[in-house]
């Protein structure tokens, strides 16, 4: 009887989480956010401050008032980019880690146009801008696939390899030849206002790329749910021999998986260096190619999820600095709370095991 | 150990294993219920059922990855509780599974030191390791080398590897899962003599089939399991093949089939001219296949596994492009085609490894059905899935096929072996195709779901299809065919009529004698 007994407890837990793990894994995102926060409650209070008043502190910075939240979605504008396109990869099993490259190229190609044709009107210029970012980005993509087809190497390997050639380049570009006349540093000459997005919100900076964001969250969504595109992604990425063996053509849905993760990580770039800083920069952005990736994930590959998780993201990155200035907490307190996240998502699959086998050698052992 | 197994069977005292009243549920699906197992020391135990009867779910049970909800089990006279595959192997239960666990680059010792602290942690003392397999492997007459890649061993060896694997695990209790699927003739006849060899030195052995003729010949008792129930519990003697049969899918099945002969003048709808492969290691797999299927016939090509078949089935499929040669379905010239094309012109595939090449086990059914479908009305539209559309193609599909499922919607994985094959069939023959090439359709399935199987085939057959059956099994080679040719070595040796074919000659040619 005492058999029994552990029987049906362990078949709880293993329920109990099989439960967490299928048929809510939203809950499970939630989840690991409130505990990562919790486990950062706990390394607030080893530092000797107050965690109540820095999650405070890490709110009003990033959702208080009109500013903050401005400034949470400008963050959060890149990483959802990056983490949409992450997502049609990702679920094609193409597995684009170039992003931070796509995107530097991305911001390059658009910054060349806006200082090429300074006085084209708004309406031509920026489109023209988004599209040169995005073709860039999605050529730089589909090198990898061309690579990964022709000679069998793993894309993976190709993309992280070309962010370093890439973001090099783009740094050789912004002090040579593109470089902004008599300045010292890395960056172009001021983009003309026609190359400018438009801020939508007075006294921010929040531009016009959140509306762009906002329909390209239903787009991939509907792309990915509801067409035979997204529906031949999803069949390969799970199994390639057998989609290939039924006709589907494999190559180009890998080319076109690549295509659109490369486009929008580029017109990630094109957001930075239009939206925000008006011009090319040498550090045109703070990893948002990876962050992207991480984002994708936490949102489960679902468009929707990936818009929820890159603003969380966005808001504890901005919240980081209020926190920092407020209640004196460094702001790398944060980081590792948003590592803490994915650590915690990550190890979904580890968590239960270790927690079932806890409990059986206490079991035993009594 | 003597061999006084008669008096044994009555007194349950001396039993290595006892399995009483086992009770596993999945959800609201039984898989077993109320099952009762008892193997003595030196027995040879079969566990025949069909696919889904629940006999993996029972050794599951053994192999402490299941948790049964009700039910106790006594090995050598103890009550246990097995929680884990570690508490399984310290009770000397040994599982040699179907597709093994071994780990291709590394050689059998290293396999074998694999999760095993005792053999030195963290690491291993291989050398030793060696000498103690070599001895034990000598001991059985298992004919394994310690230091050999597993990777260069047959598939027979590799089996025997596994079973060495279990024996120097402390194993006394042997479970052998379909452990025939993958063998030759003659590598079946080595792996019987093993398990007699093992069971003279007091092992017992746990054998699931449901191969009739091989349960017939190896086995001491029989236990028949069906739906979850064991349906008779006998000795080898008190049983025949036919009554085992019954009691396995609980109705007769037909034998005979009528065929009527085809006629003489039937077109030919697939033609292969001189189908040559060499592959990337230079080594020639198939040296100018030629051949012909007609409208209404089905063509076998009997052979012993790895002779070419799965290239040839590769290139026709066109995963693979032929060295040399042409192939025509029905006019056309499909030699370079792609899968696509090659469908459109009316093949249908019905690949050996399913799981790999037929099915996606992660997606729902309906994904499954639309797989090859999907840019076509009503499927889609202008590029967008029409739910419905899908939902009632599924419905009907799993209708006409009595594909047992809960609802299409659930995942392709959760089907049973036969059902998987059915949900395959299903698929490709909906497509009204005029070839079918099925490669070992029956492979792994009980004997209710081949004979479905075979009925398809020959509804195709008899519709005007041409059928080509590549098989490694004679039985259905000589159940289906209207000719049959003999692949060796990458050759045909032979085509012969079925009138005229006798298992006698085809055996002969199938090891590659083609005179006498």
């Amino acid at each position: 009887m005492v058999n029994d007994h552990t029987n049906n407890k362990d078949s709880f837990y293993h329920r109990f989480f099989d439960k967490l793990r299928s048929s809510s894994e939203f809950f499970y995102s939630i989840g690991a956010v409130l505990l990562a926060l919790l486990i950062g409650a706990v390394i607030i209070c080893l530092i000797g401050s107050d965690p109540i008043k820095a999650y405070k502190a890490l709110y009003r910075g990033s959702f208080g008032t009109t500013n903050a939240i401005a400034e949470t979605l400008l963050r959060a504008m890149p990483l959802a980019l990056v983490g949409l396109g992450a997502t049609v990869a990702f679920r094609a099993s193409v597995f684009n880690v170039g992003t931070e490259g796509q995107l530097f190229i991305g911001a390059t190609a658009a910054a060349c146009v806006a200082l090429a044709l300074p006085d084209l009107p708004r309406y031509l210029l920026l489109p023209l801008m988004a599209l040169a970012a995005m073709g860039a980005g999605a050529l730089l993509g589909g090198l990898a696939i061309f690579l990964k087809i022709k000679f069998n190497a793993n894309e993976m390997i190709n993309t992280i390899m070309m962010n370093y050639v890439v973001i090099y380049f783009v740094s050789w570009l912004v002090h040579g030849p593109i470089q902004q006349p008599g300045s010292p540093l890395g960056q172009t000459e001021k983009f003309s206002v026609n190359g400018i997005i438009p801020v939508i919100l007075k006294r921010t900076r929040l531009h016009a790329g959140i509306i762009v964001l906002l329909i390209l969250v239903i787009i991939t969504y509907f792309l990915l749910e509801k067409t035979v595109w997204g529906y031949q992604i999803k069949v390969t990425g799970k199994n390639m021999l057998a989609s290939k063996a039924a006709g589907i053509k494999v190559k180009r849905i890998f080319y076109s998986a690549m295509f659109f993760s490369g486009a929008l990580a580029g017109l990630a770039g094109m957001f930075e260096a239009s939206g925000i800083q008006n011009r090319m920069i040498e550090n045109i952005s703070s990893g948002y190619g990876y962050t992207g990736i991480v984002v994708a994930l936490l949102g489960q590959l679902n468009p929707i999820g990936v818009l929820l998780a890159a603003i969380l993201f966005g808001a504890l990155q901005v919240g980081a600095s209020s926190m920092e200035t407020m209640v004196g907490i460094p702001s790398s307190a944060v980081s590792m709370i948003q590592y803490l996240i994915v650590i915690i998502f990550i190890g979904k699959n580890a968590f239960p095991r270790l927690w079932k086998r806890f409990h059986t050698s206490k079991d035993k052992r009594a | 150990m003597d061999n006084t197994t008669n008096t044994r069977q009555d007194n349950k005292a001396e039993a290595r294993l006892i399995m009483e009243g086992i009770t596993v549920n999945y959800g609201d699906f039984v898989a077993n219920d109320n099952v009762n197992l008892v193997v003595y020391p030196g027995q040879i135990k079969a566990l025949l059922g069909e696919n889904g009867a629940g006999k993996t779910t029972l050794m599951k049970v053994l192999a402490g990855l299941l948790h049964p909800e009700g039910g106790r089990i006594i090995v050598d006279g103890q009550e246990v509780s097995i929680d884990s595959p570690q508490d399984s192997q310290r009770l000397g239960i040994g599982m040699v599974h179907q597709h093994f666990m071994l780990i291709p680059k590394l050689t059998v010792a290293q396999n074998i030191c694999i999760g095993l602290k005792s053999t030195g942690y963290p690491f291993p003392d291989v050398r030793k390791v060696e000498e103690e397999l070599s001895e034990l492997s000598e001991q059985y007459n298992l004919l394994v080398d310690p230091k050999a890649i597993v990777s260069t061993l047959s598939i027979g060896t590799q089996q025997r590897v596994e079973i060495l694997k279990a024996l120097y695990r402390g194993a006394k209790i042997l479970i052998l899962d379909e452990p025939t699927s993958i063998l030759t003739p003659q590598e079946t006849a080595g792996l019987f003599d093993i398990i007699h060899f093992l069971t003279k030195r007091g092992n017992s052995v746990i054998f699931i089939s449901h191969k009739l003729n091989e349960v017939m010949e190896i086995s001491d008792r029989i236990t028949v399991l069906r739906q979850g129930h064991v349906t008779a519990e006998l000795a080898k003697q008190e049983t025949t093949e036919r009554q085992l049969a019954i009691l396995m899918v609980g109705r007769e099945f037909q034998t005979e089939k009528h065929l009527k002969p085809v006629p003489e003048n039937a077109k030919e709808l697939v033609c292969l001219d001189n189908i040559t492969y060499i592959d990337h290691r230079k080594v020639s797999v198939l040296n100018g296949i030629n051949l012909t299927v007609k409208a209404g016939e089905i063509h076998s090509i009997a052979g012993v596994d790895g002779n070419g078949q799965v290239e040839l089935a590769s290139i026709l499929s066109g995963l693979l492009h032929q060295t040399k040669g042409k192939f025509t379905l029905n006019g056309k010239d499909l030699s370079k085609a792609s899968p696509k094309e090659r469908l459109q012109a009316g093949l249908a595939h019905i690949p050996s490894d399913r799981h790999k090449y037929g099915m996606i086990l992660d997606l729902s059914m309906e994904d499954n059905f639309i797989i090859e479908g999907s840019e076509r009305e009503p499927v889609s539209h202008r590029g967008i899935l029409q739910k419905d559309a899908i939902t009632s193609f599924s419905e009907n599909l799993v209708k006409d096929y009595d594909i047992r499922c809960k609802s299409v919607k659930q995942k392709a994985s959760t089907l049973s072996g036969g059902n998987q094959q059915k949900l395959v069939l299903a698929r490709e023959l909906s497509r009204n195709p005029i070839f079918v090439l099925a490669m070992q359709p029956a492979h792994g399935l009980d004997v209710g779901a081949t004979e479905f199987v075979h009925k398809k085939l020959i509804e195709q057959r008899n519709a005007g299809s041409a059928v080509l059956l590549i098989s490694t099994e004679l039985d259905e080679v000589f159940d289906l065919s209207d000719r049959i040719s003999v692949i060796y070595e990458g050759r045909i040796l032979a085509t012969i009529k079925r009138e005229e074919a006798t298992r006698e000659n085809i055996g002969l040619l199938m090891t590659g004698k083609t005179n006498g």
